[in-house]
């Protein structure tokens, strides 16, 4: 649990200071959703469509973080201290999940108020809304965490783990989307499928954090 | 599922006496290229090996080997009684490892990474133990600097103290002098010198140091092959440059 909260605080830490990350993200989503407010030509969003632009957006977003969150442990010897230290990989991937659920959840508090009035959607449906996407950030960071470990130590990783990943977050964005559909329907929101969506996304995040766990050792090691 | 290393619970018992390190006919490859070929010594507890040889004899690989960092692709290696690679994380916590990068984040200060690090090896009393060894490495004043802003002596000394900062019972250095100026060399022998109970593998170009300093020699030839394997006493700093300018081969 030591290793666990250091790791996490040296990464917030690090974020605080260097503004790497969280910033860049916000600033693509709020981009990306000006460029589907003209590409689209609407004021309003509603339904599957409004779905759609607000998960894809953010599954790019989180793309930007996932392939930077360990730069610093394979350029500054991150990967080496932990190993030259007594604690086990699972340590390093639990902090790099929360990493990267707290980035996306900074991100969705700066792009969620500007998808809403970008696109005029209804206030109704937000409060499940930002329960869903907590669900889906911990699916993303899961996994995330476990293709970026892979990736960032290859030199095409800004390629390689755009490739791994997108594949792997199929069910994410399904069960995502199916939530948010009804949740973003024109005429206020509806809950009746809203349980079994969450389950879905629960269930994903259980199995990958589980994966996360028990092959990280192994990703660590040379 | 069986974990990559496994904790000391399985482990074989040790007699109190183990070697600091022991190799037998350890071969290192990078891919179809040897880097280390059988590579045989035993270190006991409490003495210094120096290894010597030419740029490109393996000298840094056998440290990673030793730091648990890297696999031995054939033979037996054993480091504070316990075999690796499988009794890695038995051995990891008790060792000190400085390699050429310092293993410190360039966004955080000198005492953020010391404290990241005494947090990762649950050093008791981490304030006291990180401002003694600041203090004893010359850092006190500069330990609240950004690592990015530190001179490559600085870093040098920074890198120290966090390779001591968990009072490792086996101290791996790769070149420690690099960087350093002769009072910053005089501070570092001090810190990294013999003290009871600390054994040392120093990775060193300065062979009349090193003889003086060691009590065994490991002295590799360019392929990696091994010439000396013994007592310090039984070499010359004369043989060790013969090494090096490639009359011996």
């Amino acid at each position: 649990m030591s290793a666990f909260r250091a790791v996490l605080a040296k990464d917030l830490r690090t974020e605080l200071r260097t503004l790497e990350s969280v910033p860049a993200m916000a600033l693509f989503a709020a981009t990306t959703f000006v460029l589907f407010r003209f590409g689209l030509d609407r004021t309003t969003l509603e339904g599957a469509l409004a779905a759609g632009v607000l998960l894809a957006t953010v599954l790019f977003a989180a793309i930007l973080a996932i392939n930077r969150v360990f730069v610093a442990e394979r350029e500054q010897g991150g990967f080496d201290v932990i190993r030259l230290s007594p604690v086990d990989g699972a340590s390093l991937y639990a902090a790099k999940v929360c990493v990267l659920a707290i980035y996306l959840g900074a991100l969705e508090l700066i792009a969620v108020p500007v998808f809403a009035v970008l696109f005029s959607v209804e206030a109704g449906g937000l409060p499940a809304l930002a329960a869903m996407l907590l669900l889906a950030n911990i699916g993303l960071a899961a996994v995330g965490a476990l293709v970026s470990s892979i990736a960032v130590n290859s030199r095409a990783r800004d390629l390689i783990a755009p490739l791994l990943l997108l594949p792997l977050l199929v069910p994410v964005m399904i069960a995502a989307a199916g939530a948010a559909e009804p949740l973003l329907a024109a005429g206020g929101p509806s809950y009746a499928d809203f349980g079994q969506w969450m389950g879905i996304l629960a269930l994903y995040d259980l199995v990958f954090i589980a994966v996360g766990y028990a092959v990280y050792d192994f990703l660590l090691e040379d | 599922m069986e974990s990559a290393v496994e904790s000391s619970a399985a482990l074989p018992a040790q007699g109190a006496s183990a070697p600091a390190i022991a190799l037998e006919r350890l071969r290192r490859d990078y891919g179809e290229r040897p880097v280390l070929r059988d590579v045989s010594i035993e270190l006991p507890a409490g003495e210094t090996l120096a290894v010597l040889g030419p740029n490109g004899a393996g000298k840094t690989t056998l440290l990673r080997i030793l730091a648990t960092l890297l696999r031995p692709t054939a033979g037996a290696v054993s480091v504070l009684g316990a075999p690796l690679p499988r009794y890695a994380l038995r051995a990891r916590g008790r060792i000190g490892y400085l390699g050429h990068q310092p293993l410190l984040y360039r966004e955080l200060t000198v005492r953020e990474n010391l404290w990241f690090n005494a947090r990762l090896h649950a050093v008791e009393r981490e304030p006291t133990r990180i401002e003694e060894l600041l203090a004893r490495a010359g850092l006190a004043r500069r330990g609240d600097e950004l690592v990015r802003n530190l001179s490559a002596g600085m870093l040098q000394r920074a890198a120290i103290c966090r390779t001591l900062l968990h009072e490792p019972e086996l101290l791996l250095l790769d070149e420690p002098r690099s960087h350093l100026d002769a009072a910053a060399s005089a501070v570092v022998d001090e810190l990294l010198g013999p003290a009871p109970g600390r054994s040392r593998v120093i990775v060193t170009h300065e062979p009349e140091a090193a003889l003086a300093d060691a009590d065994r020699v490991l002295l590799l030839r360019a392929d990696g092959g091994v010439i000396h394997a013994g007592a310090a006493s039984e070499l010359s700093a004369g043989d060790v440059r013969a090494v090096y300018t490639g009359t011996v081969r």
